[in-house]
This record gives structure tokens, sequence and C-alpha cells, in this order.
């Protein structure tokens, strides 16, 4: 869509802040320009946007991308509760922490490629998950998740009455109610929530691009295409890959932070293979290997994971009002099976349209859009050329 | 590398755009902050959120939750024949709504996790402006939607929670609870237990790992051990496992001659199953006939397990063969709406739409502040579990609380449950301070 010119991508950095920014206004009419929606596209679409430098680069399937989003809010809910409900000192040692474990699982598992690395991911992150739902508790507080609580009086140091938060006792912060995470006294949920998560969300789309567009970039991408014949040529691809494994890593836990940031709660259930698959689906239907793709197909999952699920007969009742009463019936009994507790199937349909007809994503859709735009352009030009000439 | 290609012109464009576009949103942001309250209504309804499982281990009981609540809002508008509104007193009540404004309500789906019921929750808050927000199911996800409405500056009005943290040290000021609690099933089944089984007993747990199955495997162990039982061992589950074989083997060599199973729904439906099909209850242990207990019963969960509850002592918060007046006429509207008897889970959020809506009548607004006054240590009847009281301290329900037995002969397909023992209240009522916990300020603050 964009050329390929230093030019093209500034263009296109510049339309992509826009739009971010201008969230709130342009979903409104979809029902979408609510905070925590909003918060949530831009969340996942930082992860998707980390996810694509692995996947989409290096071609490497990683299945267990959850754990480092797990690990992230943990770590960062674990700083609110130690350090300060700032938010900044939580997410540098989320990021930090994520990219830590990202060496670790990627040491291992990059010694393998193609579906054994995906298994390998995949194990890893099963363990991980079991290892926060049931064995390290103490940490993680199982299913219940991890809170953060009101300070404890001096002296407790038990975690289940109260929190300690070092730095905020330090600096003599005094708390009211439920401790809110912030950004020096700014809150962090709702609108500003948003607008910090926007934020790293256009930091995360520059660096990706300038990934991209460099010469690591093209390492990954020839990675991609044949492997075997950097290998004959004398490259050691090992540190690339490792190196994109560790930076997706940690864009997956700067996502999970964020998730924390704007909700101060961890789950267990962040770290499941569900959401490791959720992250390939959102990079595949949006298009993998693209800059704005997996932040589209990010959008749209979470779109109908919210949006969707919440219609009900009501609502289509509602909607189809117009039409006789027999008739009203039968269309809302049928579309009444797609939405609400259906969505999974609606979103089942649209993956395997995107992927039968698109290969490459809601972005070839677009691309083909813009084509056939052009293309008429292109045709009408000739024609007036034509009859001047 | 790269070259700069960006020039003045294009930067102050640029700029432009996105200073516009950061500005623009703000602009709305404003005026909806003026408000007294979160959400306060303004137009001719009043919308409340209803948040319970509609997949996941837990869903049979959010489908029943969710009829509940639609009924109770039916009758709070005036239609239908009227249900518990016409027994409950102290009521002010007028059916017309609440403070005249027609109930309209928004659901959602928590999937029985504690994320999606988070990003439900905000869902309502944030777009669909509800002043309220009931449901449960599992008392992970109502701690953690709690918290919210906390901070979010809303009433949250828990439905089907039974651990002891929700009103103990994760209570918060905005938070009710009308359903018992782990303890009180403790301390109403202990002296039944012992009557039934004596009290040399070895007690083996098998305890769903979260919130609700830590605090009543606590309090289970500690009232059977009160009675002289001794407890072998305890194994936590994980939720939603399906498959507990793995955990039902050793507890057949264990030397233990009662199962206690602290799962709930689908999970206790498949434990109790798998323990049968094993031949638990066929054995002999020590001299004595081994037996189960499922601390918290439920109809729909007795629907589910078939044969295998026969028998089985557990706890309720209600039941539908109760033979009060407001029971009656509950379950005679209910029926009447659904072609079944409604469940505990049913009542209990029925209970709690209808008192959060008296509790903005008596304040005369929906403002979190007045409900909150208006809730704290009302008294009130006529609900289906007797004479009932919020207690201020820790905003749980104290009132009496029924020990059930797997019914042997059932008659209907309903009748699965026979009620052994009603305890009165006095004898499950503790201290608030033994679960540690603050309420903390009220949060009436616009959102």
């Amino acid at each position: 869509m964009f050329a390929k010119t230093a030019r093209g991508d500034w263009l296109l950095f510049a339309i992509f802040t826009a739009v971010v920014l201008a969230a709130p206004i342009l979903f409104a009419p979809i029902g979408a320009g609510y905070p925590d929606l909003l918060q949530k596209f831009a969340i996942y679409g930082l992860f998707a946007i980390g996810f694509n430098i692995l996947f989409g680069l290096t071609g490497y399937l990683s299945f267990g991308h959850a754990a480092f989003l797990g690990v992230g809010s943990y770590a960062t809910v674990w700083m609110f509760k130690l350090l300060s409900m700032n938010v900044l000192p939580a997410v540098v040692v989320s990021v930090v922490l994520a990219g830590l474990f990202a060496l670790l699982i990627g040491y291992v598992s990059l010694r393998r490629s193609g579906i054994y690395f995906s298994i390998l991911t995949l194990a890893f992150a099963e363990m991980s998950y079991k290892l926060a739902y049931s064995v390290l508790t103490p940490i993680t507080n199982g299913e219940t998740g991890l809170q953060v609580r009101n300070l404890a009086k001096a002296g407790v140091v038990n975690f289940q009455h109260g929190d300690l938060r070092i730095l905020d006792r330090a600096f003599g912060v005094v708390e009211h109610g439920v401790p809110m995470s912030n950004l020096f006294g700014i809150k962090m949920s709702g609108w500003p929530g948003f607008y910090f998560c926007a934020a790293a969300l256009i930091i995360g789309f520059f660096i990706a691009m300038r990934i991209s567009r460099s010469s690591f970039g093209m390492m990954l991408r020839a990675i991609k295409s044949n492997q075997n014949r950097l290998n004959y040529t004398g490259v050691n691809t090992r540190p690339y890959l490792l190196a994109a494994f560790v930076i997706s890593g940690m864009y997956a836990g700067m996502a999970g932070a964020l998730l924390a940031v704007t909700d101060p709660l961890a789950g267990a259930e962040r770290m499941q293979w569900t959401a490791s698959g959720e992250v390939v689906l959102m990079t595949i239907m949006g298009g993998a290997g693209t800059l704005l793709g997996p932040v589209l197909g990010a959008s749209v999952i979470k779109y109908f994971e919210n949006i969707f699920s919440a219609i009900n007969e009501n609502v289509l009742h509602q909607v189809f009002s117009w039409l006789p009463q027999g008739v009203q019936d039968v269309v809302v009994s049928i579309l009444s099976l797609f939405v609400g507790e259906g969505w999974h199937l609606t979103l089942g349909l649209l993956f395997m349209l995107i992927v039968i007809f698109l290969p490459g994503g809601l972005m070839e859709g677009l691309g083909r859009i813009v084509s056939l735009f052009k293309r008429g352009k292109a045709a009408s030009d000739a024609a007036q050329n034509g009859q001047e000439a | 590398m790269s070259k700069k290609l960006i020039n003045r012109r294009e930067l102050i464009r640029n700029a432009a755009i996105g200073g516009a576009a950061l500005a623009a949103p703000l602009h709305f942001v404003r005026d909806a902050h003026a408000e007294a309250y979160c959400n306060m209504p303004t137009g001719k309804t009043v919308t409340l959120g209803f948040n319970v499982p509609q997949s996941g281990p837990y869903a049979d009981e959010g489908a029943d939750e969710l009829r509940a609540f639609k009924l109770a809002v039916k009758h709070l508008n005036g239609e239908g024949d009227g249900g518990m509104l016409n027994t409950f007193k102290p009521s002010s009540l007028k059916g017309n709504g609440i403070l005249g404004k027609k109930v309209v309500f928004v659901t959602g789906d928590t999937q029985t996790k504690s994320d999606a019921a988070r990003a439900s929750a905000k869902r309502m808050i944030e777009k669909d402006g509800v002043v309220m927000i009931s449901g449960g199911s599992s008392s992970g996800v109502a701690i953690a939607v709690q918290g919210l409405c906390q901070e979010a500056g809303i009433i949250f009005m828990a439905g089907l929670t039974h651990s002891n943290d929700t009103t103990g040290k994760d209570k918060k000021r905005n938070g009710f609870r009308h359903f018992f609690n782990a303890y009180m099933s403790g301390a109403a089944l202990a002296p039944v237990l012992e009557k039934a089984y004596g009290k040399d007993r070895k007690a083996y747990h098998l305890t769903a790992d979260y919130t609700w199955g830590w605090t009543q495997e606590e309090s289970m162990k500690k009232f059977t051990e009160q009675i002289g039982w001794k407890t072998v061992k305890t194994v936590r589950t994980p939720v939603g496992a399906g498959d507990f074989s793995q955990y039902i083997t050793p507890v057949l060599n264990s030397g233990a001659d009662v199962l206690i199973l602290n799962h709930y729904g689908k999970d206790m439906i498949n434990s109790i199953t798998q323990a049968v099909q094993f031949g638990l209850r066929d054995k002999v242990v020590n001299g004595k006939k081994f037996e189960i207990v499922v601390p918290l019963f439920s109809r729909l969960m007795a629907q589910g397990a078939g044969d295998a509850i026969k028998g089985v002592y557990g706890s309720t918060n209600w039941n539908w063969q109760l033979q009060d007046a407001a029971s009656k006429a509950f379950v005679k509207s209910f029926g009447k709406e659904y072609g079944q008897p409604p469940s505990m889970a049913a009542q209990t959020c029925y209970v709690q739409t209808l008192l959060y809506a008296n509790a903005c009548e008596m304040a005369g607004t929906f403002s979190p502040a007045g409900v909150v006054k208006a809730l704290e240590g009302f008294k009130f009847d006529g609900l289906g579990n007797g004479p009932t009281e919020y207690r201020a301290a820790d905003h749980q329900c104290f009132k009496d609380v029924l020990v059930v037995r797997g019914n042997e002969k059932p008659k209907s397909k309903f009748d699965l449950l026979e009620v052994v023992e009603i305890t009165p209240r006095a004898k499950v009522e503790y201290d608030p301070k033994i679960f540690g916990g603050e309420l903390g300020p009220v949060n009436a603050k616009p959102c």
C-alpha cells in the first residue's frame, strides 16, 4: 500500500499515530469508543506487533508467547506491591524480566526449527501456566489472581493482608481506598490509561518499523526465505534468531505490563495456550510480516470478544423490530447463534474466510482494494491520455 | 542508514494533526464528568449489569442466575405476578422501577475467569453506564469484580460466592453479599456430621485450587477437627480439571474413611461421579462405611450428578422446597416463567437485585454513598431465608443455614435434596475481625 521508502514509512507512521490518537472518536460509531476496549486494542496490538517480529520476519512460529505476557503482568503487580503504584518502575522491570525469560526459553527452543520449535515453546508456556496456576501459588495467588492491597501496617510482612510499597512510603504517598496505578499522580485507568497504552503502541510500532527496515530485519527475512543458504555462506543465524525472540518476548512483557497497569490484577489464564494461540490468530488474520496487520488483527479479535459476545436476543429483537413478527423471530433465532456465546463461531468463520480467500490477511484485502482503486484510476488516466493524443 | 526525509513543513502539519486528535477526545471526557457520582442515571431508565458465567465449569449456575435477574427486573418494573416483592418487608418498592426509573439491564460472560469478568464489568461501567453490577458463581471472579467496582465507584451485589474472603480479607465498602459462606457451612455441617458419622473419622479433602476452595477447606478442617475428626490429607485440584481420577485413586489407600469434596459446579459433578465409580461409597475402611461430604451443595449439581449424590450431606443457602410464603411465591413465579424451580444461585441473585432496588428507594438516590448507608445493618424478612441482617461490619448477610442430604427416593426430577436441619443464625455467627481485611471508605466519586 505504501511504497517501501523512508518517505512512505514516515507517512505510514504519521497516519498510524493520528488514527491511534483519534481512536476514541473514530471507534465510537461502532460501539468501541470506550477506554477499556481501546486499551485492549492498543495492548494486544503491541503484543501482536512483537509477535510479528519473530513470526512475520523469521517465520519461526512460537506457540508460547503468552508466557511472556504473564511474566510481564505478574512482575508489574509485584512491583506495585513492593515498590510503588507509579507505573514506570513496574513497566521497566517487567520488560527486562520478560526479556530475560525469553532469553532462557529462546536459548533452548531455538536449537530446533519448524514444528519442533513450536512444540518446545508450547511446552514451556504450558509449564509456566501450570506453575503459576498451582505450584507457585505463594507468588501468583493461583486461580484467584494476584492483586494489590492496601498498605500494610508497619512491621507486617504478610502479603495476604497488606503491601509494602517501599518507594511510596519513602515519599510519603497517602492512599485512600483501593490503591490505583498512576503515572506521577495521573490515574492509569480510563482515558489516561488508554493514552499511556497508545503511546506505548506508537513507540512499539516505530521500533518495529525501524527493525523491519534495518539490515538486521533483512537478515531475519533471509532466515525466513532460506536458512540453509545463510548457513552455507558462513552466517551464524542463531544470534539473530535469539535477538528476534528476545525482542518479541520483551514486546509481550510490555503488553503484559500494560494489562496490569490499566487493571492491577494478574491471573494465570493469561499464560494459557489459548492466549498464545490468540496472538497467532491475530497476526495471521491481520497479515503476518506486515507492519499494520497485527494491530488490525488484534483489534478485530478483541472487538468480537467484547462487542459481539455482549449482543443478546433482546438486542437483536430491537434491531429487527421493523420486520413482521414471524420473520423477525426466524431471523433473530438464526442470528443469535452467531452472537452472545456464539461469538467464537462468527470469529471462526471470519478466520476461515480470510485464510482461504486472503492468505495475506486483512492487509492483503486492503492492498487489493487499493490496487483496484489505483488500476481503475490508471485505466481512466490512460483513456484520457488516449483521447488527448 | 536512514535519510531524514521529513521536512519542517511536514513536521508542523503532522504535529498539528496529532495535537488536534489528542485534544478532541479530552473534550468528550470533560463532559462525562458533569455528574455527582459514577454513571448517575439522567434519563428515564436505570441500567443494571449482570455479569455471570455463561461458559466454563460454573455455566449451569450462571444460566440460572441470569433467569433470576431477568425475573427480578420484570417484577421491579411491575410486570408479572410480583414474586417476592409481595412478601418482602420492610419494603419501599413500588413496582414502578427504581425511584420511578424503568429498570433495564445488560449482561456479560465472565467465562469463570477473573480477566474476562473484569473486562466485561469494565464494558458495563464504561460503555453501558451501569450503577450496579451483580453476579458471580466463582469467588475468585466475585472478589476481582468487587475490587473493580470499588475502584470505579459503583455498587457490587455479589451473587453466588461462598469464599470467606469475599466479605473477609477482601471485603470492600461498595460490595455486599447475601449468600452464606464457607465458615457458616462448616459450623452448620459439623454437628450433623457428628450425629450421622460419629466422632472418630479420618477425612481426606479434595479442594478446588482458588480462594473459595482454600477457605472452605480451612473452615471444614477447623469444624470437623473440633468434633474429633482427623484430617489425613488435603489435595488441591485445578478448577475445571474435568478428570479427577488421578486425585481419587490415592484416596483409596490413604486410610481415610470420609472424602470431603470442596468442589463446585461441573467439577463437583465430575469428581463425585468418579468417586462413586471407583467404588468409594461401597468400601468399608477402619470398620466404618466410607462416606462422601459435599459442603456446598446445589440442586443444579445434584441434577448433574444423578444417583451419585443419594445420601450425601451438604449445606445450602436456600432450597425451593421450603414452605414459607416467600419461597413459595418465588418458586411459583419462577416456575411459571421458566417451567422449572429456581436454584439457590437464582434465589440469591433475585434477592440481591431486590435488596439493591429497595436500598435505592430508601436512600432516595442511586449514589453509592446512600445505598451503602441504607444497606448497612438493614434487617429484613420475607425473602425466603427468614429474618436476615446485612451486618454493617463486613457487609455479610446473617441468616439460618440449611443442612441438606441427597434424596434417596426423589419424587420428581427436581426433588433431589431433603432439608435435614435448619441451623439457626446464632450458631453460625462469628466475629468479623477473625478474617482480617478492611472495608475502607465508600467510593461515590464520579468516574
